[in-house]
This record gives C-alpha cells, structure tokens and sequence, in this order.
C-alpha cells in the first residue's frame, strides 16, 4: 500500500478564487493511501517544495500528488522535488485544478466539486504507480539545417563557431535566400549583397559547414539527440567539385530564353546557369527542362567549351544518408501569388509589380542594371502607386489572401518611396496605406523621414482598382482623411504582396513530426519562452518559417536557435523519458498491429524462444519497443487486440484507476 | 427612433458585422457611383455601426447606390457594405408602404442601354 501526500496549491487567486482549496485537501484526506494532505499559497516556490520534502521525511511518504497547474507548466518541478526527497520522481502526479478546473469555471462549489474528483483520480493513479528509471541515449554531434538564407546561415555559423559540425541543406543552387534578391536594407539603407554576401563565403570557407545545394530533405528518421536523414540531392549535371565557376558555359549555351527566376522572370537566363555573380557555391547548374543536350540529345556545347571537363550529362539523382543530432528548420517565406487579385491587374499589365520585382528592378545587378525602368516600354516612370496590404490582414477569402499582418511591408515600402524620391526627384510618389506598422528601432523615424524629408504621398486608403488604359495605369483610390475618391493617372503600380511561408515547409513538417498553425508557419513549443524550439524534441525554428519577420529579428533568432542546438551538442548523453511502451510477450500474438500505427518506427519483431508448459520449447514472432525511438504516444496501446502492449506510467490499469474514481 | 433599435434592425436584416471592418476604404475606392453619393460606402458602415442612420435614411445615397457588389467582392475583411446599404435603403421602402415600380410604367422606361438587370433592381428600389 501506497503512503501518500496531497499537496493543494493556491496560486495566489488563480487556484483559491474559484475552487475552496481548504475543502479540497479535507476531502482529500479520507482517500485510499492518502496519509497526509495540507494546502499552500504556492506550492511552486521554495517554501512549498520545502513543505513536500518535509513531508516525504516526516510521514514516509511513497507517493505525492500535486493539485495544481498543468503539468506541462511544473510537472518537472515537482518531480525534481520528489527526487531531491529521495522518491522515485515517477511517484508524482498532478492533478490539473488550474486550467482545467478554476480558469474555465466561475463558480466555487463547481470548481470546488471538479477539484475534489480530479485529485481522487490522481491519488487513484498513484496508487498503482512504480518507480520508472530513464534510460540514456547518445548524441549525434552534428547539426543539420534546413533551408541557406539569411537565418540558416547565421544559424550555421553560430553553431560552427562553437566547433560543432554543420551541414546546410538548400534547394536552390545557391543558398543566400530572399535576401540576395534585394538591393537596401531599412532602416540603415547598406546593401543587401554587401553585408550578406561576406556571410555567404565565411559559410563557404568554414571547414565545419557543409553546403548541399541543389538538394532536398527526403526522409527523416530517429529521434532528438540521433536523427537519421536522407539527403536528395538533385542531379545538376555539373561535376560541384570540379567547376570553376568561370561562366563558360554559360556564355556559349544556345538556349538563351529561360525565364530568369532569380530576376523574378524579368529577364532570361541560359539553360546552363550561375544564379548570380556571388553565388555560393559559384557552381553551374543545368536546368534539364530547357536543356537541348538533356532534352534531345543534341548540342553538348557547354561540355566542349567546359575546360575543367565538369559537365556531366549522365549525373543521377543521388541520396546521402547522414546522422544529426538536432535540426534547424530555415525554410523561409514567398510572396503570395497575385492571379486573385484582378483588380489591380496584375496579370494585365506588366507594369503592376510586387514589391520584390521592384527590388530587382532597382538593384544593380537587375535586369535594368539598377536604372528604375518600367517593365512593358522600358521608360522612366513619372508617377509611381505603391499599394501596401495586398493580400495582408484579408479575411474575408481564405484563397486570396492571408488573416495575418505580414509585418515587413511598411518599412520596405517606405524604403522603396524615399529611394525612389533620392535618386529621381522628378517622380511623384504615392503610398496608400491602411495603418502604417514601423514598432521597431529607428524604424518610425525612417518613415517619417520618407514623408517630411523625402516627400512621399502618405494617403490613409486603399486602391479600390488599377485599370491600364494606354500606357497609364488609371488607379482609382480613396483618400479616407479627405473623404475624397482619388483617380491618378499612373506608371507604374507597385504591389506590396503578403508573404507566406515556403511551400516545402508543409511537407517537412510531417517529416519532422513538428507541428504548424492554420497558415503553415511552424509552431514554436512556448510562444514567448521558447520562442526557437518547436514542440519535438530535438527540432529548432530559425526565421521566417515561424512567422513574418525582417533581417534583424531573422538574425537575432537565428542566433537564439544556434545558441540553443549548441546547449544540446555540448551534451554527452541524452536522458530519455521513462514513459514508453512495454509489449508482455506472454501476451503478444505477434500481429504487427502496433508496429503499423507506430509514428515513430520504434516496434519491431524477434523471434524468440519460449519455453512450454510440456517443457518442449518453441519460437514465437514477438513485438519489441526500442525504448530510446519510442515518444510513448500510446498508439499501440490502443492497437493491440490482445492488451499485451502498455504504456510505462500510463498504464491501462492506471487510466481505468483514474476513470473508476472520477465515476465513482 | 432609438439608434440601437435601428442599428440592431440594420444588422439584423443585412446580416453584417461593420465591427470586422478595419476602415481601409477599399469599397469607396472602387465604388463607381462614388462622386454621387454624399455618405459613401465606408461611411454606411462607420455610421451604422455607430448608430447614425437617420442621416443616412434622409440621405440621396441610397439610392445612389448600383448594387454592383464591388465593395462586397473587394472588401479584404468579409465585412459586405453593399447588403448595409440595402438593409437601410429597404428599411426607408417598407416605411413607405407598397409604392414600388408598376410593371406598366416599365415600357416607358426602357431605352436601348439599359441593362436588363437594372430593371430587375428598379423593381426593387424604384420608389421614393
């Protein structure tokens, strides 16, 4: 028989203003087993842990229950408590009075009766309960990326400086991201390519970082602390370790009218290409869509001028194979797609841009060589409409656009305004905004600056349509502080587009067990004190993937999210949790019922020999759990049809326990 | 009349919540019959919401209004002022008893341009 303490805590008025925590430790008291139960103010602090240790020495006690908050919030702390008393922490169970009981009920003898019962169930499973001891598993030393823009980037250095090994994983064939496609930086306007770029070589000469571009997440395995991942990396037909990046090829390739992606379309590049002038690695790639060798087998004219012999029209597919010990998640953000935006006619004119095509079409190394050009006649345009919120806080259509604020619209917008304003003062320039957003260092002054010094058009309205007519753009708009409905006759409408995450993201997650919310951005374990972890373990959330952000923030929580894989790859060994599955091979019918349901791959079958009562002996196919893959969902629980499967302190004796005494 | 019972009744018939809108001014700016109004589509839903419908019953507006749902189709917030406008524009019409276009003045009426969906709508508003 089990001796236990309950221990009621008040949490100040959180607990004690809805449930009578004095009647709930009386009734309490009269459980089976229960030997002991007082109430405290908060049983979280010193004080009251001293009360529990206290009590354990004073009446023996075996096992403790705590009526308190979530056990996601202080199970730890109490069952550090228990141990430092010298009780297995495995004896302790909370019973949840506080969000399950005083914060969603308003009147005290409710709460108070609710209280009562879940602690009778908690004393009930504590009677069944037995000492668990946690098994340890070993940690991979390496860490792996996901994703070679600005956040996986800093986040591998991060890492790498702290000597740990680090491979980035990027699916263009070349990492840098977003942030290579852009010409300034708000608020402090240095170039993008001059302070990014420098990173991208220190990633290149950095002997603890590996870089497989081109490449892809194909499968991921294991578990935190001993992930295995399968790498795809994608056939360029270009030999990385022998090209020089000299370009050759690229000048004799015949097919020159390849969509440029990297300029957003505005231009063409070859079939065989280098993205841009710094791209790391400086590797040709060659696009086997357009390629005439790769489609038809004729040409092979990069091969021919190729000095170094790198072309290789024959490369496969090929898939690595790695060991990780924790993974950061860097998959970064789109602009959302303008086709459901007729009215402002994106699709009809090429002189509606989104913002990021405005970028490239200012940058020097753009299509226009950093000369603002209209895309359709290449004229230098006069009168210029940025339309900010496309597709941001917009929910009334789900497919249009996105509920969310995309948070970095304001200030490039802004930045966008007041460039345009420096370099040809003999533009006009409109803003039509709905709030202006700029929380943020030296960001509201910057805006401000693009008004009163600059001399942007700041108008509280939206863009209600844009029709071309001629080689005008007629943008019809209000002007809410007026109350007036604008019509200016425009040349060129630029688009401030919602942003989203990356489309790989979705994919990767069920890959990585790692939950998201509704809009896809993946969701971080505690949204304000663990803002860089993801739920599963082992798991890491680096930038824009977690939600709308800009450079500093992506770099400030890159550096946070190598910080804490480095807390982890500075450990030998992993304590893992005690709550696992547990198969009764006397029980096991050997039907791979569990091993189907296991997320995790930890079930398999042995053969295994038993001896029968007529003392013959005989081989049976029995299930066995790998304590350290498995995360004790209780899925196999519920799949074996014969009850040999059980979970290590869930046990389905101790969950009817609890169900018994909350129907008692 | 008391300005919650006939800010409820616009709700209730229009079936808008004007607390989604987040004042963008998207329907005013894409509302073609714009220059005639003197309360414009935004303003239908701030004042609605704010219990201001009297001035907007007296008001030209209503009737000013082309029922093309251009705002409705643009709002980024659900919010429909369109349906508003025609919840106090029919809240003006109920009052004033069955009045409504008679089918033998129609042929009066007619000219080549008009299209027939705005005799279908003259049915419904044709009346002051």
């Amino acid at each position: 028989m089990q001796r236990i303490g309950v221990f009621v805590c008040w949490c100040g008025s959180n607990i004690a203003g809805t449930v009578d925590v004095q009647a709930v430790s009386e009734a309490l008291k009269n459980e089976p087993g229960v030997v002991y139960s007082t109430n405290y103010q908060y049983m979280c602090s010193q004080a009251g842990q001293d009360m529990i240790k206290n009590a354990v020495k004073e009446h023996n006690l075996t096992g403790i229950v705590v009526c308190s908050c979530s056990p996601r919030m202080h199970e730890a702390t109490f069952r550090k408590t228990a141990a430092a008393a010298g009780l297995n922490p495995y004896m302790v169970e909370i019973a949840n009075i506080r969000e399950q009981c005083s914060w969603v009920h308003k009147e005290m003898p409710i709460g108070t009766e609710k209280a009562i019962i879940l602690g009778k169930a908690a004393i009930a499973k504590v009677n069944l309960n037995t000492p668990l001891i946690p098994g340890e598993s070993p940690v991979t030393k390496r860490a792996l990326v996901i994703g070679g823009g600005i956040a996986g980037i800093q986040t591998a250095l991060d890492i790498a400086d702290a000597g740990f090994p680090v491979d980035i994983v990027e699916k263009q064939p070349t990492i840098g991201g977003k942030m290579a496609q852009l010409d300034k930086t708000f608020p402090t306007l240095d170039c993008a390519a001059c302070i990014l770029t420098p990173k991208m070589v220190d990633v290149a000469q950095n002997d603890k970082i590996r870089i497989f571009s081109y490449s892809e997440v194909a499968e991921v395995g294991g578990f935190v602390g001993n992930f295995d991942v399968k790498i795809k990396r994608r056939a360029r037909y270009v030999k990385e370790d022998v090209c020089t990046g000299c370009g050759a090829c690229v000048e004799k390739c015949p097919m020159k009218k390849v969509p440029n992606e990297f300029n957003l379309g505005m231009d063409n590049r070859t079939a065989i290409y280098i993205p841009f002038a710094q791209a790391v690695p400086k590797v040709a790639t060659i696009d086997p869509n357009h390629c005439n060798m790769l489609k038809n087998g004729k040409c092979g004219l990069c091969a021919k001028v190729c000095a170094a012999g790198a072309i290789d029209y024959k490369q496969q597919d090929e898939i690595i194979e790695e060991k990780y010990g924790a993974i950061v998640v860097a998959t970064g953000f789109n602009p959302i797609s303008m086709d459901k935006f007729d009215e402002y006619a994106y699709n009809q004119s090429k002189d509606v841009i989104t913002s990021l095509e405005f970028e490239r079409l200012t940058n020097a190394a753009g299509p226009t060589a950093g000369k603002l050009l209209r895309p359709s006649d290449h004229k230098h345009p006069h009168t210029i409409v940025f339309v900010q919120c496309v597709g941001s806080r917009c929910a009334a259509c789900a497919e249009k656009g996105k509920e969310y604020c995309s948070k970095i619209c304001c200030m490039y917008t802004a930045k966008h305004a007041m460039l345009t304003r420096d370099k040809y003062p003999d533009t006009e320039v409109y803003v039509f905004y709905i709030d202006v957003r700029t929380p943020g260092k030296n960001f509201d002054e910057f805006y401000r600056r693009a008004v009163e010094e600059y001399g942007v058009h700041y108008i509280k309205g939206m863009v209600g349509k844009v029709v071309p007519e001629g080689d005008k753009l007629k943008v019809q708009a209000s002007d809410l502080l007026d109350n007036k409905q604008l019509h200016i006759d425009a040349d060129l409408v630029v688009l401030a587009a919602a942003i989203e995450p990356d489309k790989s993201a979705r994919p990767l997650a069920t890959m990585l067990t790692a939950s998201m919310d509704t809009n896809d951005f993946f969701t971080e374990a505690h949204p304000k004190l663990r803002p860089v972890e993801s739920p599963t373990a082992g798991v890491f959330l680096s930038g824009t993937c977690q939600g709308p952000k800009d450079i500093p923030e992506t770099v400030s929580q890159a550096g946070a999210a190598a910080s804490k894989v480095i807390g982890l790859l500075a450990k030998d060994k992993l304590t893992g949790n005690p709550c696992v599955a547990n198969s009764d091979e006397l029980m096991c019918n050997g039907c791979s019922s569990c091993q189907r349901v296991c997320p995790y791959g930890a079930i398999s079958y042995i053969d295994k020999e038993f001896r029968m009562p007529d003392r013959t002996t005989k081989i049976r196919r029995v299930a066995s759990v790998n304590p350290a893959v498995c995360q004790g969902c209780g899925a196999c629980t519920v799949a074996c049809p014969s009850g040999a499967m059980d979970l290590k302190g869930f046990a389905n004796e101790q969950i009817m326990a609890e169900v018994d005494a909350i129907c008692k | 009349m008391n300005k919650e019972y006939l800010r409820d009744e616009m709700l209730r018939m229009s079936g808008v919540n004007p607390k989604k809108c987040m004042k963008c001014g998207k329907c005013s700016a894409t509302c073609p019959a714009y220059d005639e109004m003197e309360y414009h589509p935004h303003q239908f839903v701030s004042m609605v919401e704010k219990g201001d419908i009297e001035p907007l019953m007296k008001s030209e507006s209503l009737y000013r209004c082309l029922t093309c749902f251009a705002c409705v189709d643009r709002c980024p917030r659900g919010v429909e002022p369109a349906k508003l406008i025609e919840a106090v524009r029919l809240s003006v019409i109920r009052q004033q008893g069955a009045n409504r276009l008679k089918a033998d003045d129609v042929p009066a009426k007619l000219d080549d341009d008009m299209p027939q969906q705005a005799i279908v709508s003259a049915f419904r508003k044709y009346s002051k």
